[in-house]
């Protein structure tokens, strides 16, 4: 399909009723890490962004919050046109520079210190990553424990990023610095915003 | 839906919603952090709970139950107004039952019916900075909270202590959250603060003159600063409610004459009205009988 075709569908049907929908289950999400909160498919993006993270992106960016795309996204121009025609993001020049971070292959992503940590003043101007799993279910299983969690949670996303487990021990360390992130499935999200501790890998 | 066709849904402009909401967001992720945002102009002044109706107006879908409570009272002048402004910007639902309500946007009370998971309290917040009237500049304030020195705050209340004997501060009485940041918990009783501890549901802060938002995620530890020897406490009461007899909650005093006649009374609304309506009568509740006109003591 022609790439200003592609760029122009697919945005939300509803836009003010979608994007409240759409940050409800973040914000859900958010305030009870682990939880997965289902999503419908709202939005239609160009491949490789997904139809979650797609509508994740419409609801929350806009010109003041720059994105950056992982090199799987960057590398489709209907993408990028995708997400200029309809939430108007620039694109961040560095990762450090995002507000928020869009990645298909998390597997390969870069390393989690190299996004926006914030600041020991202004912890809030972190980058929020929004991580493109197939499933929340068939990964290895993680067990989780602090702020928005009665007891524990578990969640088992797929294709997480390498030694996550060790990357997210430093992300809590640096708190209230650190980076928060949504990992988007087909059909659902869950958050880990950074005061959720992994406490340990289930067998 | 005609009467909202001049307004964007819930009043506010989409781009101001994807603000505040990111802002929200960073507040859930940063537990008793203050962020600050673009707060806009409501059609209200400030000191109104303009803060609160930005973070409602924000949350807010179509398929809510929203209730708004003023000191606990759903039936003055600012709980009125803010929820006639929803019915008529968003087409809302809207209700005074604690326990139905999806959104609970609240000035200075939380109500005494425990909360639930998924309900969202949001609170109208007049100043957010615990630290203000210890040290009134923002750039030192900010390096208090961002290294963690809240020495300040425990010599205001060791003051307290040297001058009264024991802690006097009643409302907005400080707490730390998950271990971290001192947080303002807005003017609310001190009765209150036990129950920010662990709550199951969302709470939000407003604070729309001082543009700053702030929250507490469910099941999130908020403890109240106090010392060893001088521990925290709630206030007591040593009378029930005149209306409905309960205990154990926040009563507001009421004047009756010029004589010096005063009752107490709930200060929750909705819950002295559900508990009249389960029968429980307090020594100047009206009695069922029209024959007797003077209040009688129930028991």
């Amino acid at each position: 399909m022609d790439i200003a075709v592609q760029s122009i569908e697919g945005g939300f049907a509803d836009p003010v009723f979608n994007a409240q929908a759409v940050f409800r289950a973040v914000m859900d999400a958010m305030a009870r890490p682990g939880s997965v909160q289902p999503l419908p498919a709202l939005a239609r993006p160009p491949a490789p962004l997904s139809a979650t993270s797609g509508a994740i992106a419409l609801a929350l960016c806009d010109n003041d919050a720059p994105v950056w795309l992982d090199p799987a996204l960057h590398a489709s121009a209907a993408v990028i046109s995708w997400l200029g025609f309809h939430s108007g993001a620039p694109l961040a020049n560095t990762p450090a520079d995002a507000h928020f971070a869009f990645v298909a292959t998390p597997a390969e992503m870069m390393a989690l210190d190299g996004f926006s940590q914030g600041t020991q003043d202004y912890p809030d101007r972190s980058t929020t990553l929004i991580l493109q799993v197939a499933d929340l279910t068939s990964g290895t299983p993680l067990l989780l424990e602090g702020p928005g969690i009665e007891t524990t949670a578990t969640i088992a996303p797929a294709q997480m990023p390498r030694h996550f487990v060790e990357q997210w021990k430093q992300n809590n360390k640096r708190f209230p610095r650190g980076v928060d992130i949504i990992l988007a499935s087909p059909e659902a999200l869950a958050c880990l915003p950074r005061t959720t501790r992994i406490k340990m890998l289930e067998a | 839906m005609t009467d909202i066709a001049t307004y964007n849904f819930a009043y506010l402009d989409e781009q101001t919603k994807r603000m505040i909401r990111r802002a929200i967001l960073k507040g859930i992720a940063i537990p008793g952090y203050q962020v600050p945002f673009a707060s806009r102009e409501m059609p209200m002044p400030y000191g109104w709970g303009t803060g609160g109706v930005q973070v409602t107006a924000s949350i807010i879908g179509p398929d809510d139950v929203l209730k708004v409570i003023d000191q606990g009272a759903d039936d003055t002048t600012n709980a009125v107004s803010i929820r006639a402004f929803f019915k008529k910007v968003a087409n809302v639902a809207v209700t005074t039952d604690t326990a139905t309500a999806t959104i609970i946007q609240t000035r200075h009370r939380i109500p005494e019916h425990p909360l639930t998971a998924g309900q969202v309290l949001v609170f109208q917040v007049p100043i957010p900075e615990p630290l203000r009237f210890l040290e009134p500049r923002e750039t030192e304030t900010r390096k208090m909270h961002a290294l963690e020195e809240y020495g300040l705050m425990h010599v205001k209340l060791y003051e307290d202590i040297a001058k009264h004997g024991r802690i006097a501060t009643t409302y907005a009485y400080p707490v730390k959250v998950e271990g971290r940041y001192v947080m303002d918990p807005s003017p609310t009783p001190k009765f209150d603060n036990p129950k920010m501890h662990r709550s199951p549901a969302l709470q939000l802060f407003g604070a729309g003159r001082e543009k700053r938002i702030y929250a507490v995620p469910p099941f999130t530890d908020v403890v109240s600063l106090d010392f060893e020897d001088h521990p925290f406490e709630v206030q007591t009461f040593d009378q029930p409610c005149a209306l409905c007899a309960a205990e154990n909650v926040y009563l507001d005093e009421v004047i009756l004459d010029d004589h010096g006649g005063h009752m107490f009374v709930c200060s929750d609304t909705d819950h002295c009205e559900k508990r009249r309506a389960d029968g429980h009568r307090g020594h100047l509740a009206p009695d069922t009988h029209p024959a007797s006109e003077n209040m009688e003591p129930a028991q």
